[in-house]
């Protein structure tokens, strides 16, 4: 059955390996320049006190590949679910090679294990690897500040998209098993694939670990808004804040009044057209106003990924499961 | 007799609609045994409960004394060519064999190898560009080679042109003669199932009609012709299958041990073919009949 199973699944083997191994090479290649430039420009620019100039020159290396990684990241998974998952058993089915498959001396149990597991090992290896080489090339990036936690950069990097991959694997192959036909089960799986990825990433991640809450005198280094809103005469003060926590992901910044209200009052005459920003900030100081931020700290990230690659794992033993059950039951 | 496959009261039901209903069958060993019956007669439905494809709704099916795929050595001791002989189409005719080999405990490599040999099959070939005769007569080699005890083939010919038909059944015959196995073939064509089976199954509306050795169904029925009578005068030992009127004559297909000794008889040899559309023309009638009595 192994055989058969690798026999089955060479050529997409190949094809990924291949993949692989091209952007391997070039990220190899301008991944170590890029180490290179880190360590001699950004790492020193204190020293030159060149910092912006650094950073800007650092950041515009290579942009191709900046643009490219994230499609890749973002598509990979969908693309083993859609072309690995997804014909794994609906291709038997629409042409009826379960027949001939199945009246082999090796039952149907065997046969499903034998395929799941080899083609979502390759599947989960792929993504894994990708994984390591992206996040080995963008680190000297991530380190820039740029913010690990955030949702576009938290998927494509370290343990996350292995999940993905088991997760939209396996989603396939159940798709492909209850629909019976290749080309609609493709499109069954992406769609869910797209719904499932992009709810969890909006609703769950942050509250994989209760966030941190910080509630605090108002930090006026933060305040990045001010003003008032509503009808003239009866407008009330906004002010608008954006917490500097480095590679914390913040859900909520609210400002509130000492009392813990969230309707600031009347608005300021000290923060009108006619005023200075100084005057304004300065009255708003005066009010004595809190802030309460709902953050998860950058230092989670890992905790982080370990939750949601296992949220994922868990889902697609789930659905292999599943599918376990329903072709020594239902499928024929 | 031993019976190589025994279902009582088997059915299965697909949501609403029974595909085979009330089926109870006895198949015996050491025959090949031919399993005609109409469209939609449930052949499919049986012989794929019978290799464990499909599992029954209502009833029992033991197939060489145990449940059909009930467990890898059960599934080695029966061979199944589906129907249209599926084959995967990206592999090659090596591929398959190798893949017999690989999934098949009592794999015999010789026969397969010499097999496709003789049958001047290249290797190296997709399974996807060859010929429909070609690729059932692929199928049948991973059957055979699988040195089964009871070969089951659904409609194998159906899709062969003529001269694959015969050379099919011919090596399918031999094979059965070398290596002495029970099979099953269904057909809807009883012309194929007369060069190749030594035992008939008549199978319609899911429920055997009748059931015995070719030689001895050909023996047992009659065509009579005479003037015309009434049905109901017909003499009591005379069981009729189906009988046709004019206005002078009267044809009827007879089952009988015994001679018939009415002069008034013209008595001729049945065709097999004859023989099955007898049964299947009374399953029409039958299923008419209540129609009729409300119309009176």
């Amino acid at each position: 059955m192994i055989w058969l199973t690798w026999r089955q699944f060479r050529a997409q083997t190949v094809v990924a390996a291949g993949a692989l191994a091209l952007l391997a090479v070039a990220l190899a290649v301008t991944g170590s320049q890029l180490v290179h430039l880190y360590d001699t420009t950004v790492a020193t620019c204190q020293a030159h006190h060149d910092c912006q100039i650094a950073i800007g020159a650092f950041e515009s290396e290579d942009t191709f590949l900046q643009d490219l990684i994230p499609v890749v990241m973002l598509v990979a998974p969908a693309l083993i679910g859609i072309f690995w998952g997804a014909p794994l058993i609906a291709h038997e089915l629409e042409t009826g090679t379960q027949r001939l498959a199945w009246t082999q001396s090796v039952s149907r149990l065997r046969w499903l294990a034998v395929k799941l597991s080899l083609a979502g090992l390759v599947s989960m290896a792929t993504a894994g690897l990708l994984s390591l080489m992206v996040t080995w090339w963008s680190s000297p990036f991530d380190r820039l500040g740029m913010n690990r936690l955030d949702p576009t950069i938290f998927s494509e990097r370290g343990i996350v998209p292995v999940g993905y991959a088991a997760f939209a694997f396996a989603l396939g192959v159940t798709a492909g098993m209850l629909i019976r036909r290749t080309v609609p089960a493709m499109a069954g799986t992406l769609a869910v694939f797209a719904a499932v990825v992009a709810g969890f990433a909006l609703r769950v991640r942050f509250h994989l670990i209760p966030p941190l809450h910080l509630t605090a005198p108002l930090n006026m280094s933060w305040v990045t808004q001010t003003g008032s809103f509503g009808r003239p005469g009866h407008s009330a003060l906004l002010v608008g804040i954006s917490p500097n926590l480095p590679g914390a992901w913040v859900n909520s910044a609210q400002v509130t009044t000492a009392a813990g209200r969230t309707s600031l009052g009347p608005a300021l005459p000290a923060c009108g057209p006619n005023f200075t920003y100084s005057a304004c900030t300065a009255a708003i100081a005066r009010l004595h106003l809190r802030q309460v931020i709902v953050y998860q700290p950058g230092s989670r990230f890992w905790a982080l990924q370990w939750y949601e690659t296992a949220i994922y794992l868990a889902l697609a033993l789930a659905l292999a499961g599943f599918c376990v059950w329903w072709v020594r039951r239902r499928v024929s | 007799m031993t019976a190589v496959l025994r279902a009582e009261g088997l059915g299965k039901r697909y949501r609403r609609r029974w595909a085979l209903s009330d089926c109870t069958v006895d198949i015996p060993a050491g025959q090949v045994v031919g399993l005609v019956g109409p469209n939609g007669a449930g052949k499919t439905t049986l012989l794929h409960l019978a290799v464990g494809l499909l599992q029954p709704t209502a009833g029992t099916i033991e197939v060489l004394g145990d449940r059909p795929a009930a467990s890898p050595a059960q599934l080695a001791r029966v061979g199944f060519v589906a129907q249209d002989t599926p084959t995967y189409s990206g592999l090659s005719v090596a591929d398959h064999l190798r893949l017999g080999a690989h999934l098949n405990p009592g794999w015999d490599a010789r026969t397969a190898t010499d097999r496709i040999e003789r049958l001047g099959l290249d290797l190296r070939q997709r399974a996807g560009k060859l010929s429909g005769g070609q690729r059932a007569q692929l199928a049948l080699t991973l059957a055979l080679a699988k040195k089964p005890v009871l070969l089951i083939l659904d409609e194998p010919v159906a899709s062969l042109d003529p001269l694959a038909r015969r050379e099919f059944l011919q090596s399918l015959l031999e094979a059965v003669v070398d290596q002495g196995l029970s099979v099953v073939l269904s057909s809807h064509l009883v012309a194929d199932l007369e060069r190749a089976c030594d035992y008939l199954i008549v199978l319609i509306g899911s429920r055997v009609q009748i059931a015995g050795e070719v030689d001895h169904l050909l023996d047992t029925h009659h065509l009579l012709t005479g003037p015309r009578r009434d049905p109901a005068r017909i003499p009591e030992d005379l069981q009729v299958i189906s009988a046709s009127h004019t206005d002078r004559q009267t044809t009827l297909t007879v089952r009988t041990e015994g001679p018939i000794h009415d002069p008034a008889w013209t008595v001729s040899k049945i065709g097999l073919e004859d023989l099955v559309l007898a049964y299947m023309s009374r399953t029409a009638d039958a299923a008419r009949r209540p129609a009729l009595e409300v119309q009176r």
